[in-house]
C-alpha cells in the first residue's frame, strides 16, 4: 500500500493532463455555446477557426523569434496572442459580412446556417493548410517545465515523479483569466448582458432598442478571442497540426452539449467532465493499482479501459447518453 | 380637440396576401386608457401589432402626436416614445429583474436609476426580487416586470397585449389598478383584453372588433352601457 506514489502517478498522468485538456475544451466549447445561444447555430467552423488562430499566432511567433524578441521563460507565443486574436477577428468578421449575414437577412433555418458553417469550415481548413502546410509545427520555447520529475522525486523522496509543463500552467491560467473576464463582460457590462437579452428573447431584445448586428459583431469578436487562445493553448500544450483541430471539434461539441448548449458555466463544465472522461477510461490504471493492492493482488494487465486510440468513442458515446438522457444538458441550455 | 395622441387610422392589411384588418381605426388620448376588445379571431392583437409596426398596412396610416410613422420599424418606433408589452415571452427568462429593467432602458443613455425606483414603488414587489431571474417569478409578477420592463423608456404610449392573460382574478385587479396609476402621470395606454367587462370600466375609450372592424366604438361607460355590445360580448 502506497497511498502517497499512488496518487502522484495518478496526478502525474491524468490529473494535470486532464485540467489543462478541461480548460482547452472549455475554452473551446465556450466559443461554441456562444455562437449557438446567440447566432442560433451549432459552428462546425470553430475547430478550424482555433486553427486559423493558432496559425496566425505561431507565424507572428517565427516573425518575433527571428527579430531576437522572446519572452524569457514563458513561450514567446503569449506575445503573439494578441496579433492572432486580431487575425481571426478579421477573418471571422469578413465571414460574417460575406457569408452569414446573407443568411441571417434571409432568416434562414439554422439548420441551413450548420451545413454553411461546414463550408466555411472548408474553407478555413484549406486556407491553414494553404498558408503553414498539413504537417506538425512545433512553437514552444522558454522554460520546458515548472517541475519536472526527477526534480519533485528527490524534492520529496517518492519513488514516483510530477511533472508539470510550464504550458499546463499556462494552459489553467489562461484559461481562468479569460473565463473570469468573459463573465465579468457578460454579467457587468451593458454590452455583455444586452448580448445575454439577445441570447434569452430575440424579439422582446429588438423591442428593447437593441441592435442585432452590433451584438452579432461583439459576439464575433469574443469568438475570435477565445478560439485563438484556445488555439494558441493546444497548440503549445501538444503541438500544432491543422487536422488534429477539425478532430477536436468533436470533443468540444461533446462538451458544449454536455454542459447545456447556450450556458456558458456548461461549457466550462462539460469540457472538464469530457477531458476526465477521456484521460482516466483511456489510462492504463496498473500502476497506480500496484500502488494501493495488497502484495498478493499485483497485477501484469495494463488494467486500461479503452486503448488511446479510441478516445474520441469516449466524446461520442457521453454525447449520445447526454443527449438520450437530458438532451438540455446538465446546466438547462437550449435542447438541441 | 384635434386628433387623438396616438391614432392607427383606417388600417387595412394581415400576414401575406390575407387581410385580417379591414378599415379598422383604434386610438388614444394623452394619459387615458384606451381598450380594444372583442371575439376570439376578431384580430385585436393583430391592430396592436399594425399599430407598433409589426405588421405591413396595406393602407391607412399609424400617427403619433400628429407625426406620420407608418414606415418606421418598431424599434424607431420604440425611440419615438412608444412601449410595448408582448403577450407572451415578454421577460428575459434568464435575466434578473433589475436586468430586465436595465434592458428596458437600452437606448437611454442617462441615469436611469430615477425611472427604475418609480418602477419599483409602482410594483414594490419587484423591489424584493430584483436580483432574480425573472423566469422563476410567477405570472402576475412576471407581467410586472415586463410593464415595468417597457416603462424604462419613458414612454409616451404603452402598449399592452392582453396584460391580464392567465393571471388570477385578484392579480387582474391589482394589475388594472397599476395600469391606471401608469395612465395617471400622463402615458397614454393602449391595450388588448380578454376580460372586456373589467377593462371597459377603466377604459377611457373602448373599440369593440369583429373580424378586423370597428363593430361599436365609444367611453368604456357606453359600451359597457350598450344593450347589443352586453348581449353580444359581455355575456348578458
Amino acid at each position: 500500500m502506497d497511498v502517497l506514489n499512488a496518487f502522484v502517478a495518478l496526478a502525474n498522468f491524468v490529473l494535470v493532463p486532464a485540467i489543462a485538456y478541461g480548460s482547452q475544451l472549455a475554452l473551446g466549447a465556450l466559443g461554441v455555446t456562444l455562437i449557438y445561444g446567440i447566432l442560433r447555430f451549432s459552428n462546425f467552423a470553430h475547430g478550424d477557426t482555433m486553427a486559423f488562430g493558432a496559425m496566425v499566432t505561431i507565424l507572428t511567433t517565427w516573425g518575433l523569434q527571428s527579430l531576437g524578441i522572446t519572452a524569457g521563460p514563458l513561450p514567446t507565443a503569449l506575445l503573439a496572442l494578441p496579433v492572432g486574436i486580431l487575425g481571426t477577428a478579421a477573418l471571422l468578421l469578413a465571414t460574417d459580412r460575406v457569408v452569414y449575414r446573407f443568411y441571417r437577412r434571409q432568416k434562414a433555418a439554422p439548420v441551413i446556417l450548420v451545413i454553411v458553417s461546414m463550408g466555411v469550415m472548408f474553407i478555413m481548413n484549406g486556407l491553414v493548410r494553404i498558408i503553414i502546410g498539413p504537417g506538425d509545427q512545433q512553437f514552444a520555447d522558454g522554460e520546458r517545465f515548472i517541475i519536472t520529475a526527477r526534480d519533485f522525486k528527490s524534492a520529496t523522496g517518492l519513488s514516483e515523479g510530477l511533472a508539470i509543463k510550464t504550458t499546463q500552467g499556462i494552459t489553467v491560467a489562461a484559461a481562468v483569466i479569460v473565463v473570469a473576464l468573459l463573465f465579468w463582460f457578460l454579467n457587468r457590462t451593458r454590452t455583455g448582458k444586452s448580448m445575454r437579452a439577445f441570447s434569452d428573447n430575440e424579439d422582446l431584445a429588438l423591442l428593447s432598442g437593441i441592435n442585432p448586428e452590433r451584438v452579432v459583431t461583439y459576439t464575433w469578436l469574443i469568438v475570435a478571442a477565445l478560439a485563438t487562445v484556445a488555439g494558441v493553448l493546444y497548440g503549445l500544450d501538444k503541438s500544432f497540426k491543422p487536422f488534429t483541430y477539425f478532430q477536436l471539434l468533436l470533443p468540444i461539441f461533446a462538451a458544449a452539449i454536455v454542459g447545456g448548449l447556450g450556458s456558458p458555466i456548461g461549457a466550462i463544465a462539460g469540457g472538464f467532465v469530457i477531458a476526465f472522461s477521456e484521460l482516466s477510461i483511456t489510462y492504463a490504471f496498473k500502476k497506480v493499482f500496484n500502488y494501493l493492492a495488497p502484495e498478493n493482488l499485483q497485477v501484469d494487465t495494463l488494467m486500461q479501459l479503452l486503448s488511446t486510440d479510441y478516445k474520441f468513442a469516449v466524446s461520442f458515446s457521453i454525447l449520445i447518453i447526454v443527449l438520450l438522457f437530458k438532451p438540455t444538458g446538465l446546466f438547462e441550455g437550449k435542447s438541441v | 380637440m384635434g386628433e387623438p395622441f396616438l391614432i392607427g387610422d383606417a388600417m387595412t392589411g394581415g400576414y401575406g396576401s390575407v387581410d385580417i384588418l379591414h378599415d379598422c381605426t383604434v386610438a388614444v388620448e394623452k394619459g387615458e386608457i384606451a381598450v380594444i376588445v372583442g371575439p376570439n379571431g376578431a384580430g385585436k392583437s393583430t391592430a396592436m401589432k399594425a399599430v407598433f409596426g409589426m405588421l405591413a398596412l396595406r393602407s391607412g396610416a399609424v400617427r403619433l402626436d400628429g407625426k406620420d410613422i407608418t414606415a418606421l420599424s418598431p424599434q424607431d418606433r420604440v425611440a419615438e416614445g412608444m412601449a410595448f408589452v408582448p403577450q407572451t415571452s415578454n421577460v428575459f427568462t434568464s435575466l434578473t429583474v433589475e436586468e430586465n429593467l436595465e434592458m428596458g432602458a437600452f437606448l437611454r443613455r442617462d441615469d436611469i436609476s430615477g425611472t427604475m425606483e418609480q418602477v419599483y414603488d409602482l410594483f414594490p414587489i419587484l423591489r424584493d426580487k430584483r436580483r432574480q431571474a425573472a423566469g422563476e417569478l410567477s405570472g402576475g409578477q412576471r407581467q410586472q416586470v415586463a410593464v415595468g420592463r417597457a416603462l424604462m423608456t419613458q414612454p409616451k404610449v404603452l402598449m399592452l397585449d392582453e396584460p391580464t392573460a392567465g393571471v388570477s382574478p385578484i392579480v387582474m385587479d391589482e394589475l388594472f389598478d397599476r395600469i391606471i396609476e401608469v395612465a395617471r402621470t400622463g402615458i397614454s395606454i393602449l391595450m388588448v383584453e380578454q376580460n372586456a367587462r373589467q377593462a371597459l370600466e377603466i377604459a377611457d375609450k373602448g373599440y369593440v372588433l369583429v373580424q378586423g372592424r370597428n363593430a361599436f366604438t365609444g367611453t368604456g361607460a357606453d359600451l359597457l352601457g350598450d344593450a347589443e355590445v352586453r348581449k353580444s360580448f359581455l355575456g348578458g
